[in-house]
């Protein structure tokens, strides 16, 4: 990614300038079969820049967080890189975008989901939260002082995916037991293999009794 | 992934027309699975239309028929109480399948039109007559651990991959669909199709045809009933082998009897023949070896996957001797 897109992103401007160039150019040269025709009449039609944008991009209201946004995506951007890349909340990590890891676990109205296979158009109006979201200013979530207190955790990247999950595994009320637990968590995978640790933390807030 | 045009249709009729209009657009619900095909570019629609927000999420029970919307979602279906009361095995199947992030999402339609896990359909660079028709089939000669022992052709020896389907294919359940020319009902057994020449082809659903919901009558198999998954990890994984048992015991003799099997082919694979062989049977070891064997009748291995040969009679007997309570 050259400099200037990553400076648009930061700014939460769009940055059409370049690739509405290459669409034209892959028009005419070989991107023809890979390019939706929209875009591509847009292109040819030399219709302008912000006209060919409203077309690609579709208007998505979200709440994050507890913050309202309004924001315009195209459709094929995941929630997950929504997050990332255009909200700068780059606590929900991309594991293997594939929904096979769990580390991208978010919240969409309380429930547990996998943001690398939901598309953001789809959320519109939905309250998303993300382990950004947990803290109450400097108090942490009572799951993350267990996954410190449990070690739940060693090189800390499946960690976020773990604590969304597992805040909702006791919601859900699938936390009756350590097999429990397992069978319910199975969808977060730890390649450090902190799964034991990771138990215990979820036992510890079960019993605890403190509202998760 | 490769941008396409997004419609939101917000009733049944809206959807159905936006489908029709364009051969390329595709319906996307729960999108656990479809997202993960246009990523790697297996599918590639020029319009999805988003049908997430259709009402038809209800799950209900009029005329001793429990009928489940096809937006409800897999947890949803799972959690129900009516579910689990009426028909444990279908609430079983379902937790048996993918994570609670992915039954948070995945929908009970979008569930029983799931494609392939097969590595060749999922590697782009690699031959597969479903993914590709005429490019031949890699797993045929390849790495066939996974695949069919059942109903294959020399086209294709994939196998599908809900666990919900084959619980939905014992419990008799019936599709509801709707499409241009109105609604109809599919039998489960008939609704998925084997590759034969077709491979392309899942299931007997037209283009442009929406399910509205699945029916399941009433029957008399919630006291014994099991799905039995036979998996690489202890969970999170989908089936080598998979086992939907139901049976109906009155004075320790068999009245009736339902066999399916998930992994083994094409499409959910019921036993009619091993199922009819344990009517009037006691309910004893030696009835459900006699059901096994009589289910293994034309099944075939390939390099990798002959351990299903005798894992799939095997777990017909444990899902059974569950199912009856006599382990």
């Amino acid at each position: 990614m050259d400099k200037s897109n990553l400076k648009n992103q930061q700014s939460g401007e769009p940055r059409n300038e370049s690739r509405r160039g290459f669409l034209k150019q892959s028009a005419v040269l070989t991107g023809v079969a890979l390019t939706p025709a929209v875009a591509l009449k847009a292109a040819e039609n030399q219709w302008d820049e912000k006209l060919a944008e409203a077309l690609e991009k579709i208007p998505l209201k979200l709440e994050v967080n507890g913050v309202s946004k309004s924001l315009m995506v195209e459709p094929r951007v995941t929630l997950l890189d929504l997050l990332r890349e255009q909200l700068h909340l780059t606590g929900t990590k991309k594991g293997c975008d594939y929904g096979q890891c769990g580390a991208c676990t978010v919240h969409v109205n309380g429930n547990r989901v996998l943001s690398c296979l939901t598309l953001a158009v789809m959320q519109d109006g939905q309250k998303i939260t993300t382990i950004e979201g947990l803290a109450e200013g400097e108090k942490l979530h009572p799951m993350q002082d267990a996954f410190l207190k449990h070690d739940g955790f060693q090189c800390g990247y499946c960690t976020p995916g773990q604590i969304m999950s597992a805040i909702a595994c006791i919601r859900e009320g699938h936390a009756d037991s350590a097999e429990e637990i397992r069978e319910y968590m199975s969808g977060n995978i730890c390649r450090c293999g902190a799964y034991p640790n990771i138990v215990d933390a979820i036992v510890e807030v079960k019993n605890g009794g403190k509202k998760v | 992934m490769i941008q396409f045009q997004y419609t939101r249709a917000t009733e049944a009729r809206m959807a159905l027309d936006a489908i029709s209009k364009d051969q390329s657009s595709m319906f996307i619900a729960g999108g656990t699975n479809l997202v993960d095909l246009m990523k790697r570019g297996i599918v590639t629609p020029e319009r999805i239309v988003d049908i997430s927000r259709l009402p038809l999420n209800k799950i209900s029970y009029e005329g001793k028929v429990l009928k489940i919307g096809s937006l409800a979602l897999n947890s949803t279906v799972a959690e129900n109480k009516l579910v689990q009361h009426k028909h444990p095995l279908l609430a079983q199947a379902l937790n048996a399948g993918a994570s609670a992030q992915i039954r948070n999402m995945a929908t009970v339609g979008g569930n029983i039109l799931q494609r392939t896990r097969c590595h060749y359909f999922y590697d782009t660079s690699l031959p597969c007559n479903k993914r590709e028709p005429g490019t031949g089939c890699g797993a045929l000669e390849g790495f066939n651990r996974m695949h069919a022992i059942f109903g294959f052709s020399d086209k294709c020896i994939a196998v599908h991959p809900s666990d919900m389907s084959v619980a939905l294919l014992a419990l008799d359940a019936t599709v509801l669909v709707e499409g241009s020319k109105g609604q109809r009902r599919i039998p489960f057994g008939d609704f998925h199709r084997l590759p034969g020449d077709k491979p392309e082809i899942d299931t007997n659903l037209l283009p442009g045809e929406l399910i509205l919901g699945v029916e399941v009558p009433d029957n008399g198999f919630a006291k014994n009933s099991h799905y039995l998954k036979v998996r690489d990890r202890a969970s999170y994984a989908f089936a080598l082998v998979s086992v939907a048992a139901a049976l109906q015991i009155e004075k320790k003799v068999i009245k009736d009897a339902r066999i399916a099997l998930g992994g083994v082919a094409h499409k959910p694979w019921r036993l009619a023949e091993a199922e009819r062989s344990l009517i009037g049977k006691p309910v004893s070891e030696a009835s459900f070896q006699q059901a096994a064997l009589l289910a293994m009748q034309g099944a075939k291995g390939f390099k990798h996957n002959e351990f299903k040969l005798k894992l799939a009679p095997n777990s017909i007997v444990q899902a059974l001797k569950v199912a009856s309570r006599m382990v």
